[in-house]
């Protein structure tokens, strides 16, 4: 498995260049650039700012230039924040979005899977009923309107929880953020699991268990547990990396200083550098995550084996 | 052992008591700022959220005082030459940099050689063009920055020479491209002398904390000259562009001042947050252009039906619900170094039907009819309030016969097929750098050749009046401010009654501030320096 896991590994190393390329180009086949705004620059100035960002260079130029940086680790400079170089801001930001997709993340995926393991064994009964409701709720309203909403309910009204804004080490900041984000993960992780652990009780193996007269306890512990993960496991990747881009219109609501806004707003500002250092990293991100989810598969999944 | 666990908890519960009650005795503004600076810098911002936070650390030699007004700042007074071309600065000998250094007339001598320095490439540095052989430095013409206008005469004196009398020369100056910068950190540390380790401030705050994406932190400056009267200890400019997000903030209690707010929820702030809300009009103008390099735009009889036949009075009570104040002409009411009577057409106080009914008839002429309507696409960066406007407006020309195609795309890109003239009708906004009217005006002022192709500079529609250049080449000479007022009126009336662009509502500045906040004078440029505020109870 140690094998396996190096070359896939080998193999992100083309994959990074092929996306990097892909994303270079096509970036600069948007109209606009990062200098055009309301009004117009002086055309002396416009050309003094390009130089020094080296747009002035052809092309293919900029590419090596970008390339042969990238190389040695320099993700380059913001164009529109002044001052600040991609790889500072992404180092000011990511451990934030981490944070906060990390703990979502958890959260969300313990309760999702008690919460669907509760719903399998009350199949069809009111906690089944109760629980497809809030799924619902979750998944359906998109996570700007849940981010407005809980900010009104919770911060406004109620004044439970700070309404937004960021303070080093105070978990209160984090629990309506963390909130939204967890709730559609858990929503999902839930459905997955109370149907693969309804089709598991139903198997067998279960049943045969059953039969040699183990408590159900046991036999959810040790034989239906494990394979009931699996489909979940497979969606945990995507859904770590979903929690990642996706924490966006929360950081946008409650004034985080995360990177998801980046991820949007340099793309509109025409920020070559740091749209293309956000999804540099944010492929590294899902490249490694599929890596681990797979690898996960073969500890859960006697039947996979890699060569 | 248990008791000094004891101990030290009982101590470190009373070190951390003692910092609560100094932390609650210290006054705190909690200011919702909008956008992320771009920079720190005063030579390479360009917004009015960045504005906030550098006005508050670094001062120029005149300074805004609560209406807005320029008084002293760290020059404690001047002296203008009869012909107006001079101004001779006395610097205040307390005047000192946070590290302690003294502002010197190098400063300044050194910020304005930057700020004209090709190499800074500073977007905004043409506002200070006025200064002598600034504009040849800044094209790169002039190579020896000795010969710029700025000089120090001795440490504390600077003598700026002008290229001709400029009566918006001393407002220009509280202009943040008018700022001294620290020679001896930019000399030292280049452009990295706003990090947080190097950066150093003159005026009435210190930066002390920049996390992008959140909030930048200032706290007061004890070594300014009127820091005694300045009450503010501590400011937060919060980063927020969400502005439902930021009025749910505000209505919880975490901001004390909103720079803005939702237009559509300005009747439930009126009803349940009365006196809080400021709408007061403010130096700008929201408007159409229309490419006059294209057919059939270059017809003055189809740009005139276009603009008559948009009923302007809807726009700001009905369709954006804060009031915005109907345009009729080019310079924004309260623009100062102007006449008393703003330009008003005739065509304006015309009932709205007979008006479309002279707008068809000129659409008619123009050979455009029911059986053969315009087909025009209207342009406009994507914003819901642009979205609404385009729609009415759309609505309002379908009558005259026009059939309006929609068009968004995002602020790059839109002001880039603008400055192409790549677009038929597109959207557009000016707000006053300075106050007087050859800022507006001055958009309408033909291109320059340069090069072969023409620089149209921020004029998208390409209008072009030879009469119209003439007056303005006449103003920036003319030294009485009343007949100078009167030229600028003349060209304003010739550009307007050829329909140069269409003007629709004048900007107001929408603010929504705490009771408990007093000093938050409304002015028309919508600048409220921090040192003026001050916060009694919560």
């Amino acid at each position: 498995m140690l094998s396996y896991a190096f070359r896939r590994v080998l193999s992100a190393i083309p994959i990074a260049l092929i996306a990097v390329t892909v994303c270079f180009f096509i970036l600069r086949l948007a109209p606009g650039g990062p200098f055009d705004g309301e009004r117009a620059l002086p055309p002396n100035v416009l050309a003094n700012l390009r130089a020094h960002y080296n747009l002035d260079q052809p092309l293919i130029n900029q590419y090596f230039i970008y390339v042969w940086r990238l190389l040695h680790g320099d993700l380059g400079p913001s164009m529109v924040i002044e001052g600040f170089s991609v790889s500072r801001l992404i180092a000011i930001g990511f451990p934030f979005t981490l944070t906060l997709a990390l703990t979502a993340f958890v959260i969300a995926t313990a309760i999702g899977v008690l919460a669907g393991m509760f719903a399998a064994v009350n199949q069809n009964k009111w906690p089944d009923y109760v629980l497809v409701l809030l799924v619902m709720v979750g998944v359906i309203i998109p996570n700007f309107l849940m981010a407005a909403l809980l900010q009104l309910w919770f911060g406004v009204y109620l004044g439970w929880f700070p309404a937004g804004g960021w303070v080093t080490g105070s978990w209160m900041h984090l629990v309506l953020p963390v909130t939204v984000l967890a709730w559609p993960h858990a929503g999902r992780i839930s459905r997955l699991m109370r149907g693969s652990m309804i089709e598991v009780l139903g198997s067998n193996y279960v049943r045969t268990a059953r039969a040699k007269g183990l408590g159900e306890r046991i036999v959810m512990a040790r034989h239906a547990i494990k394979p009931a993960l699996i489909p979940v496991v497979s969606y945990l990747g995507p859904g770590l990396s979903y929690l990642l881009t996706g924490s966006l219109a929360v950081e946008q609501v409650f004034g985080l200083p995360g990177i998801g806004k980046y991820f949007v707003t340099a793309a509109l500002n025409r920020d070559y550098g740091i749209v293309l250092g956000t999804t540099i990293l944010y492929m590294f991100i899902i490249l490694a995550l599929n890596l681990i989810v797979d690898l996960v598969y073969a500890w859960l999944d006697p039947k996979v084996r890699y060569r | 052992m248990k008791i000094t666990t004891a101990l030290k908890a009982v101590t470190t519960a009373g070190a951390f008591a003692l910092m609560m009650s100094t932390a609650a005795s210290a006054v705190t503004l909690q200011m919702h700022n909008g956008g992320d600076p771009g920079s720190l810098d005063p030579h390479k911002v360009s917004g009015d959220w960045e504005n906030r936070v550098v006005g508050d650390y670094i001062e120029g030699l005149v300074t805004e005082d609560a209406g807005g007004n320029p008084i002293a700042g760290q020059a404690e007074s001047w002296e203008i030459s009869e012909d107006g071309t001079v101004y001779t600065f006395k610097l205040r000998d307390e005047a000192m940099w946070t590290d302690g250094t003294p502002v010197t007339a190098h400063d300044f001598v050194f910020a304005f050689q930057r700020l004209f320095d090709p190499a800074t490439a500073s977007d905004y540095a043409y506002l200070q063009y006025p200064i002598k052989n600034s504009a040849a430095i800044n094209s790169g013409e002039i190579t020896d920055f000795d010969q710029l206008g700025v000089k120090a005469l001795d440490d504390k004196t600077v003598e700026i020479t002008l290229e001709a009398a400029t009566p918006f020369f001393l407002d220009a100056l509280t202009h943040y491209t008018a700022f001294p910068v620290p020679k001896h950190l930019v000399e030292e540390h280049g452009d990295a002398w706003i990090e947080m380790e190097n950066i150093a401030a003159n005026g009435p705050y210190k930066i002390v904390e920049w996390l992008p994406g959140s909030y930048v932190r200032s706290e007061k400056n004890e070594d300014y000259y009127d820091a005694e009267n300045v009450q503010i200890d501590e400011v937060y400019y919060h980063v927020l562009e969400d502005q439902a997000a930021a009025l749910n903030r505000y209505r919880a209690g975490e901001f004390d001042i909103l720079t803005d707010f939702p237009s559509d929820q300005y009747a439930w702030m009126q009803e349940n947050i009365p006196g809080e809300t400021h709408v007061e009009p403010f130096l700008g103008v929201y408007y159409y252009v229309i490419n006059q390099e294209v057919e059939p735009f270059d017809d003055v009889r189809v740009r005139e039906a276009l603009s008559i036949s948009i009923l302007r009075e809807v726009i700001g009570p009905d369709i954006l619900g804060t009031g915005e104040i109907p345009a009729y002409g080019w310079v924004p009411p309260g623009t100062g170094n102007y006449v008393e009577e703003a330009y008003m057409p005739e065509w304006a106080n015309m009932p709205y039907e007979e008006r479309v009914a002279r707008a068809t008839e000129l659409m008619t002429e123009a050979g455009y009819g029911p059986d053969n309507p315009l087909d025009l696409t209207l342009r406009y960066n994507t914003n819901d309030n642009h979205q609404r406007i385009a729609v009415a407006i759309a609505a309002m020309w379908e009558p005259i016969g026009v059939n309006v195609e929609l068009f968004n795309s995002e602020v790059a890109v839109h002001y880039d097929a603008l400055r192409a003239g790549d677009f038929q009708v597109g959207r557009a906004g000016w707000l006053l750098d300075y106050n007087d009217p050859s800022n507006t005006l001055d958009l309408l002022k033909t291109g320059i050749e340069q090069e072969g192709t023409m620089n149209w500079g921020n004029n998208y529609g390409r209008y072009s009046n030879e009469e119209f250049d003439a007056l303005m080449a006449d103003a920036a000479t003319e030294l009485d401010l009343e007949a100078r007022g009167q030229i600028l009126a003349d060209a304003e009336a010739i550009a307007m009654d050829e329909f140069g662009a269409i003007p629709i509502y004048w900007y107001v500045s929408k603010n929504v501030v705490k009771p408990y906040i007093s000093g938050f004078e409304d002015n028309a440029k919508d600048v409220h320096r921090t040192r003026w505020l001050s916060k009694t109870e919560e």
